[in-house]
């Protein structure tokens, strides 16, 4: 038909011998390595200041001009992660007495004067912000994917409408619709539970990832499904052996971003919880509030909560480098 | 193996009539051929047997058996896609053993299956290879071996040779064809480059805007069209069609000359135009030759060298008068303006009603 007339021929391959390359062509090349570089430099700084100051001591953390050169130690993450309290001298001899015995981290406390006494709120705060993020991205993941792949393969009624209703839900700023959905939680006993952030989190991811996935299951020639029903599968086959794997590096895409926005939120998560759904973010700026700035456990608690999410998108670079569709298919 | 039956199957997307009510039957072991232009409903038609378009009416039967609800999965038919369709997530020898393991052929027997019909395609080398790496030929022949190695009722191909380049794509023609004999499969092939059905097909169905022109062996669709769509649309170029007037025993070319009618003909016209005297006459380009005792005058428009022959372009009558296409030898020179005549071959002159488009059948055995 008439995609023969604008099908290419197969792809000219040009080798370019290193040899042939002009100065101007190598000079060029350089500068941008070097421009590359730097600005990679310069936007890691923070994040490098950060981790510095994590392992800071106290005194060090704030000392002026402040130190590049330190002592790293634990005290940071000790005292953000533990309760403590403040030993009276005997205590303290006692414990100095039998330090040997004692944990790593409680050596560490007593050397300051305290004693550890628990796990701190930050350590639930941080397992809240685990399930809560877990759980509504793979949520607003699967229920995106099904829902794209709908929009992508059959006739829905009213398919635009629909479409644009669903990303008409992201247009306003989220803090916008903070009050109104702090009064609903209110009533449904929503406020302060993890079912609640969860829900909300979904919400507000799946009108992404429904776009997003959509958008990556188009790029998926119908013909794959199409030649798995006639090789005898059903549909729901043709969707897990076809459409799946190589709908990978979408999901991979998705999933990241729905994770980074669940386990960045911030404003919900502080107008909607108080205690025992509160999740991380909001839990480290009050440590701003409590006496003297803990810029050691303030720096430990952004280092920590960066890693997860650099993880996550760590194991998932192999998809998220790769195509979409790999040439099998030509259009 | 199978015989596929089509009852006045339709489809309608919408407003528009995609296939309109057609009946076909295709025997066990043939190789049909559906043609015609794009958009024409003979890719719908083939997808609608295979079960990957519902129809709006009518039934289709395989061996018999009703499966026009049928799920695609359920009618044992085979599917060659224009774009191949390789699942690009699996090895070549995965892609060809999938349809086998729907079926739940136990593992010893698909590792057979597959070598075997990786020995006919002779794609044994590549079995692990990934689809994406494979030059277009041999991503052919996975698609064609994916289709095979189910032993299917049937095979139906749309247009698995489009994407092909021209030198492959004679050499795919040749060994699908070699396939069909060997295997003796029914096929239902889909394309709209003529030269491919007529060389392929045991019968053509020629289609153009939803409906089945005509069905016919490649010979008959060549000489004997049943309209002017299909005599205009087999043949490069196609039939040469010249309105003329009906007088009785011979038929008039304005400003060129008469041509006395073959027997047969005369009251063949006689019945089918009525009062009507206005007719077009047809004839292919190897119907006609350059004589001086030719009865219609022609002018030389243009002449092309075609290799084995020259094709030679007149106008019949003068100038504005209607242009047709006659082969000649290769040594002959016909210099653009060249005044001649030329005879047609009594066997091989058709007529056809300009009302009806419809060719007029020859009276036989008077």
């Amino acid at each position: 038909m008439e995609t023969t007339l604008r099908r290419q021929r197969a792809p000219i391959v040009q080798a370019i011998r290193v040899d042939k390359i002009s100065g101007a062509t190598r000079l060029v090349q350089a500068i941008r390595i070097v421009l590359a570089v730097v600005y990679a430099v310069l936007s890691l700084i923070p994040v490098l200041w950060i981790g510095m100051t994590a392992f800071k001591s106290r005194p060090d953390a704030t000392a002026v001009p402040p130190k590049v050169i330190f002592k790293p130690t634990l005290e940071g993450f000790v005292s953000l992660l533990t309760d403590r309290a403040i030993l009276n001298e005997a205590r303290r001899q006692e414990l100095l007495a039998r330090a040997d015995e004692l944990p790593w981290y409680q050596r560490l406390m007593v050397q300051q004067g305290m004693e550890v006494t628990g796990p701190s709120q930050y350590v639930g705060r941080l397992r809240n912000s685990v399930i809560i993020a877990g759980v509504s991205t793979v949520a607003a993941v699967v229920l995106g994917l099904l829902a794209a792949y709908a929009f992508s393969r059959f006739p829905v009624p009213g398919k635009g409408d629909l479409l644009f209703f669903i990303l008409s839900t992201r247009m306003l700023p989220p803090v916008v619709v903070t009050i109104p959905i702090f009064l609903m939680y209110r009533r449904l006993g929503l406020h302060d539970t993890h079912i609640g952030l969860i829900l909300l989190y979904t919400v507000f991811n799946l009108s992404f990832s429904v776009w997003l996935m959509k958008g990556f299951l188009d790029e998926i020639p119908r013909e794959y499904e199409e030649a798995a029903l006639v090789d005898g599968y059903t549909r729901l086959q043709a969707f897990f052996k076809v459409v799946l794997p190589n709908s990978l590096s979408g999901l991979a895409a998705t999933t990241v971003f729905c994770l980074i926005f669940a386990w960045n939120e911030y404003a919900f998560a502080l107008m909607l919880t108080t205690d025992r759904a509160r999740t991380a973010p909001p839990s480290i700026t009050t440590m701003l509030g409590r006496g003297g700035i803990e810029w050691a456990s303030i720096a430990a608690g952004s280092l920590g909560f960066l890693i997860p999410v650099v993880l996550v998108t760590f194991a998932l670079r192999k998809y998220l480098l790769r195509g979409v569709t790999f040439g099998a298919i030509r259009q | 193996m199978a015989t596929i039956e089509l009852r006045q199957v339709e489809k309608k997307f919408g407003d528009l009539h995609a296939v309109k009510p057609m009946d076909l039957t295709i025997y066990d072991g043939e190789f049909v051929v559906l043609l015609g232009p794009s958009g024409c409903g003979k890719t719908t038609t083939l997808r609608m047997i295979a079960g990957l378009e519902t129809v709006t009416g009518g039934q289709i039967l395989l061996n018999g058996r009703d499966v026009t609800w049928e799920h695609p999965s359920r009618r044992d038919i085979a599917f060659v896609f224009q774009l191949f369709a390789l699942y690009p997530h699996m090895s070549v020898w995965q892609n060809i053993a999938f349809p086998l393991q729907a079926q739940g052929v136990p593992r010893q027997a698909v590792r057979e299956r597959v070598a075997e019909v990786a020995r006919i395609l002779e794609i044994e080398h590549l079995l692990r290879q990934r689809p994406r790496g494979l030059s277009m030929g041999d991503q052919q022949r996975v698609a064609l071996a994916r289709a095979l190695v189910r032993r299917p009722a049937a095979f139906l191909m749309d247009e698995p040779l489009g994407a092909l380049d021209a030198e492959l794509r004679e050499r795919m023609r040749g060994e699908i064809k070699r396939l069909h004999i060997e295997q003796h499969a029914t096929t239902i092939y889909v394309t709209h480059d003529q030269v491919e059905a007529m060389a392929m097909g045991d019968r053509v169905v020629v289609m153009s805007d939803a409906v089945v022109q005509q069905v016919g062996t490649p010979a008959e669709v060549y000489y004997d069209p049943a309209n002017l769509f299909v005599a205009r649309f087999i043949g490069s170029p196609g039939m040469n069609l010249v309105p003329c007037r009906y007088l009785g025993g011979a038929i008039e070319v304005s400003g060129s000359g008469r041509v006395p009618l073959p027997q047969g003909w005369d009251t063949a016209l006689q019945r089918a135009l009525g009062a009507s005297c206005d007719v077009i006459l047809g004839f292919r380009p190897e119907a006609a030759h350059v004589t001086s005792e030719g009865p219609l005058d022609a002018t030389v428009y243009a002449s092309e060298m075609e290799g084995g022959y020259a094709m030679i372009h007149l106008t019949l009558g003068g100038e504005g008068g209607p242009i047709v296409h006659i082969r000649a030898g290769r040594d002959s020179r016909y210099p653009i303006g060249t005044s001649l005549r030329i005879a047609l071959d009594p066997g091989m002159i058709r007529f056809f009603d300009p009302r009806t488009e419809r060719a007029i059948p020859r009276e036989v055995g008077r």
